[in-house]
Parts: C-alpha cells; structure tokens; sequence
C-alpha cells in the first residue's frame, strides 16, 4: 500500500520534464528564427544575382543565329546539288 | 621521289580545279520533271513555309503521285544535312523552306506566314520573320 505514494510522486516528475519541452520549444524558435533570417539573406542574394539572366539569353540568340546561317549555306548546297527536286 | 611527288600533287591540284569549275559552271538549271514545272507555273503546286510542295487546288492524281515522290525524296535530303548538321529534320526543313519561297518565280504561289497561299509578285515573298536572311 505504502507504494502508491511512489505512484504520486511519478506524477510531480511530469512538470519536471515539462519544463525540459519548453526549453526546447524555445531553442527551436530561436532556430527557426535565424532560420528565416538565413534564408532572406540568402533570397536577397538571389536577387542581387537576377541582372545576370539576361546577358545568358543574349547568348543563346547568338548561337542560334548562328546555326541558322550554317543552315543556310548547306541549304543552298542542297538545291544546287538536287535541282530535280526542288 | 621529289618529282613524283610533285607531278602527282600538280594531278590533285589540277583535279580539283576541274572539279570546282564544274560545281560553278553548272547553274542551278531545273531540271523538272515536264509536269512538276507545269503544276508550279498554273499555280496547282506551291512552296510550303515547312520546305514541302503543298496543292493549292485538287490536283491529279498523277501529279499527287508526282508530288509526294518530290517530297519524299526533298525529306532524304533534309534528313541527310539535319543530321550532319546536328539539328531536327524540321529545323533543316523550315530553313530551306525560307530558301525555296525565296526564291520561287513571279506566277508560282507560295505559303505566306499566316498560312494562306500566295501568289509571288515582282517583289520580295512574304518569308517567317524566323527565316535567316538569303543570300
């Protein structure tokens, strides 16, 4: 009978432990927190970095240009040598 | 050893010169079948803006015959040069289309951008803006 006292006092270590949970909480915000703060650096670095998208593109009309002209003369070359069928 | 080595660099030499000529000397002379020439000046037959020959009307059913040999045999040669040129039969395709519709005659008809067909005047076809400029 004396042991259901024992039982009492597992329940007083509850608040105990809740204490712990808490603190954690606390130290989850916290990281949470420079979380965010890390990625809104890092988001405006990715604006910081946006200008350089469209000197990329330039490029690519470039080579595609480029291409088109190699087109051109193989095309050419093509109703030269096939005259019959165009 | 010398000599011969020569005499036979001078052969090369001189062969090629015949063969370049021959390539500059024979003009793009079209040698059309009698009713593929035919079908293009009475305007059955026109210039597609994908480098194929479309009808313009109903055609005959010798002259589709006809046609579709044409195409087929334009769709060997685009397939040929697309892949020594690393690109898609149709990339190579739209291009000499570009070419073609250049160069049709005054009379031939031709696929304008929008898609209608179009009679070539004494000026410029109406080309896709995406055609390189012909030289």
């Amino acid at each position: 009978m004396a042991r259901l006292t024992p039982a009492a006092a597992g329940a007083n270590t509850a608040p105990m432990d809740f204490p712990r949970g808490r603190a954690l909480d606390w130290q989850r915000l916290i990281a949470c927190g420079t979380m965010v703060a890390g990625f809104s650096a890092l988001a405006a670095c990715v604006n910081v970095n946006a200008p350089a998208e469209p000197i990329v593109i330039e490029l690519n009309v470039n080579i595609k240009q480029e291409v088109l002209y190699r087109l051109v003369d193989s095309a050419e070359e093509n109703i030269e040598e096939n005259p019959e069928i165009f | 050893m010398p000599a011969t080595g020569k005499t036979f660099r001078n052969i090369a030499a001189a062969l090629l010169a015949a063969g370049a000529l021959a390539t500059v000397a024979s003009p793009a002379f079209a040698q059309r079948d009698p009713a593929y020439a035919a079908g293009r000046a009475n305007g059955t037959i026109g210039e597609k803006m994908d480098g194929y020959l479309g009808f313009v009307g109903n055609p005959s059913s010798d002259l589709k015959k006809l046609v579709n040999d044409l195409n087929i045999r334009r769709k060997a040669s685009y397939a040929d040069r697309a892949r020594a040129q690393g690109v898609t039969i149709e990339e190579f395709a739209f291009t000499q289309g570009c070419l073609l519709i250049a160069r049709t005659a005054p009379g031939e008809k031709y696929q304008a951008p929008d898609g209608s067909w179009q009679t070539r005047g004494s000026g410029p076809a109406r080309v896709d803006p995406r055609c390189p400029a012909a030289g």
